[in-house]
């Protein structure tokens, strides 16, 4: 089991024909992930990656059943590219692409909320059910099939939770790169309760980092929902206050969005956090009594 | 990207948004001229920094004749604002700006800005104001007056007059309150700003309000649709070795270690001076070569890198994704080869391409540390520093 995509999730790529749309979805294609369709404006009625390529998504949700849309559109058009995408009711949406506009956003959440979809994204690494399917930018060879889930806000760091988990023998069930930035669809309390009710998924690890009060949403949540146990790592303890780093959103401004404010909400929580990102396989490990 | 106060008035004369006359002067002599031209008995020589708290750390003054402008311009031109929002260096004047003088009745703070956690715009405001905000927030937040615009409605003009009258501000001040305020969400959608803010805004003895200050930050991903506004950019208010690194691409921000950090992704970047500074060391910078970093790219970082000279050690931490260690162990190897860089470097590579990458780094005959994991990696950089 796993949550929100297994090896049946039907893929459309959005911007297949572009550099990062077509090595990514290559690659998403040799893991086994099922993607069935493509759309590139202007490019309706070719094939690319022996995939059909539709002009709009529209016009590929017509001729196609989709479940997922993972958009690899430059910034510039990803917010019409995530509208185009709720409006034609796919079910789950995973942006990849980095950059887009904070006032893009307000208005695709502003859509959003009146639909049925669900977003991942932007600026993330993607959703991963290892042994089934792809939908992302993730190596997926560092991905073992087993009973972690995995909710974080980087890219990079995620594949050191992932590494780590595999390499004591957890393996993952699903893992889900929220991204970086500021405003955002899937947070981690909508990933937390969907892995506390995946009856394969065991533990859950959540990586943060700083800025915005996400981590302390999260944690709040965790004490009055989850059953599970949860080890927390928030990345940027060594931060200074007004500087951005590399993300959009982690930056600490006044006295918002500290690692310190995230990790005593996450203790108060009865969360097991780590100052150490290289100590959460053998900890998840750990209290899982393994 | 900040603009400077007098860009920012420049918008707002613009748009219709009160301000003072004012004029920018690069010179003594153009702040003489300035003056001049001003039709006022008085002036105020502003500093014209990317920082607050310019008023109490000197960047602010006000003459009462054109030679005492053109004497104040002289003192601030050329040298460092120190304010408290800046590090202990400061930031360079190199421009100051000239503004007619106005009586003042009564101060507010006004700003509108991008809202995270309401993932909307909110407009704050206040009675308190030409103070800090955040210490009237913190000490007595019920002095603090929030609207948040629903974005799926927009702009919503009965709430505007609530604020307005929470404001304490009647007749035909509250009509100059809420024009303010629906020209600053023009001006935030026209111009992608993230933070419009006006503190203090006046009330003159003429019950005019004024912007007498002006502050907008402008989102750095919409600058693709903000051509115009890129002319506005001044780099002199930015670290040397950070612009230098987003030319590149490399995502750069200086600290004050010596141990410097080379990482692909941001979070794996924070996590990495998390665990230097967690055995003992101190992060020399945050540094993230991004998800498709090249030979080049990677010669680039440590070249950048070695531009600080508290520098003692280097530590590379790659995760290959996307990214191929053995890309990564060539453009160490060539950096390291062109640059004769004699202080230790501790490497650790894992995934995509690792084995070739590590075979690479062998063979350079280079004396490079290997590190087997990330804790192993923070303690060998952390001890070739401490000797």
């Amino acid at each position: 089991m796993s949550i929100l995509v297994n090896k049946e999730s039907k893929i459309l790529c959005q911007g297949i024909t572009g550099s990062q749309g077509s090595f990514h979805a290559k690659q998403c294609i040799e893991y086994g992930s099922n993607i069935v369709a493509g759309v590139t404006p202007g490019k309706g009625g070719t094939t690319h990656l022996d995939v059909p390529v539709f002009n709009s998504v529209v016009e590929a949700k017509t001729e196609t059943e989709i479940d997922v849309s993972m958009i690899f559109v430059p910034a510039k058009f990803a917010a019409d590219a995530m509208k185009s995408a709720i409006e034609s009711e796919i079910e789950l949406i995973v942006c990849i692409t980095e950059g887009v506009p904070v006032q893009d956003m307000i208005e695709v959440k502003a859509m959003l909320s009146g639909s049925d979809s669900i977003l991942l994204g932007p600026n993330c690494p993607g959703i991963i059910t290892p042994e089934e399917t792809k939908i992302g930018i993730m190596p997926g060879f560092i991905h073992q099939k087993g009973s972690i889930g995995i909710i974080s806000r980087s890219g990079t760091l995620t594949y050191e939770a992932v590494n780590q988990t595999s390499n004591c023998g957890l393996g993952q069930s699903t893992c889900i790169g929220i991204g970086g930035d500021p405003i955002k669809g899937l947070n981690f309390i909508e990933c937390l309760s969907l892995f506390d009710e995946d009856p394969e998924t065991d533990g859950i690890v959540m990586v943060g980092e700083i800025g915005g009060s996400d981590e302390e949403k999260a944690a709040e949540f965790i004490k009055n929902n989850i059953s599970k146990p949860v080890v927390a790592y928030v990345a940027g303890v060594s931060a200074p206050p007004g500087k951005r780093m590399g993300h959009a959103g982690a930056i600490v401004t006044g006295n918002e969005g500290t690692a310190s404010s995230k990790y005593k909400a996450l203790n108060d929580a009865g969360v097991r956090t780590t100052y150490s990102p290289a100590m959460i396989g053998e900890i998840m490990k750990d209290l899982l009594g393994q | 990207m900040n603009l400077h106060e007098y860009q920012s008035k420049k918008l707002f004369f613009n748009h219709g948004i009160p301000v003072l006359d004012g004029e920018i002067a690069n010179s003594p002599r153009e702040a003489k001229k300035a003056a001049e031209n001003l039709q006022s008995d008085i002036w105020v020589v502003k500093a014209q920094v990317h920082a607050g708290g310019r008023g109490k750390a000197g960047g602010v003054k006000i003459a009462r004749s054109i030679s005492e402008v053109e004497e104040m311009a002289s003192e601030m031109l050329g040298t460092n604002l120190v304010t408290k929002q800046t590090d202990s260096e400061g930031l360079p004047v190199n421009q100051v700006y000239i503004e007619s003088g106005t009586s003042i009745q009564d101060e507010y703070y006004l700003s509108l800005l991008v809202d995270r956690t309401k993932e909307s715009w909110t407009y704050i405001a206040s009675r308190e104001g030409g103070v800090d905000i955040e210490a009237v927030a913190e000490d007595s937040p019920e002095k603090i007056i929030n609207y948040t615009i629903d974005p799926s409605k927009g702009l919503d003009l009965s709430s505007l007059h609530k604020v307005a009258a929470q404001m304490g501000f009647q007749d035909d001040v509250a009509s100059q309150f809420i024009s303010i305020t629906k020209k600053m969400f023009e001006i935030a959608k026209e111009k992608d700003a993230n933070l419009i803010e006006v503190n203090p805004l006046i009330l003159n003895d003429g019950n005019q309000l004024i912007a007498l200050d002006a502050k907008i930050s402008i989102e750095s991903n919409a600058l693709f649709r903000q051509e115009e506004l890129l002319s506005l950019k001044d780099e002199s208010q930015e670290n040397e070795l950070e612009v230098k690194a987003s030319e590149h691409d490399l995502s750069y921000v200086s600290l004050d270690g010596n141990i410097a950090c080379m990482v692909n992704g941001a979070g794996l970047a924070m996590a990495t001076m998390d665990l230097i500074k967690l055995h003992g060391g101190e992060p020399a910078n945050f540094l993230d070569v991004g998800g498709g970093a090249t030979t080049e790219r990677v010669k680039m970082a440590i070249d950048i890198i070695m531009e600080n000279p508290n520098v003692e050690a280097i530590l590379i931490n790659i995760f290959g994704g996307i990214v191929r260690c053995d890309v990564i162990a060539k453009g160490i190897t060539e950096a390291v080869k062109s640059t004769s860089i004699d202080i230790p470097i501790v490497v650790r590579l894992q995934g995509t391409n690792v084995d070739l990458g590590k075979k690479i780094l062998e063979e350079s005959g280079m004396k490079i540390i290997s590190a087997s994991d990330l804790t192993d990696a923070a303690i060998k950089v952390v001890s070739s520093v401490k000797g």
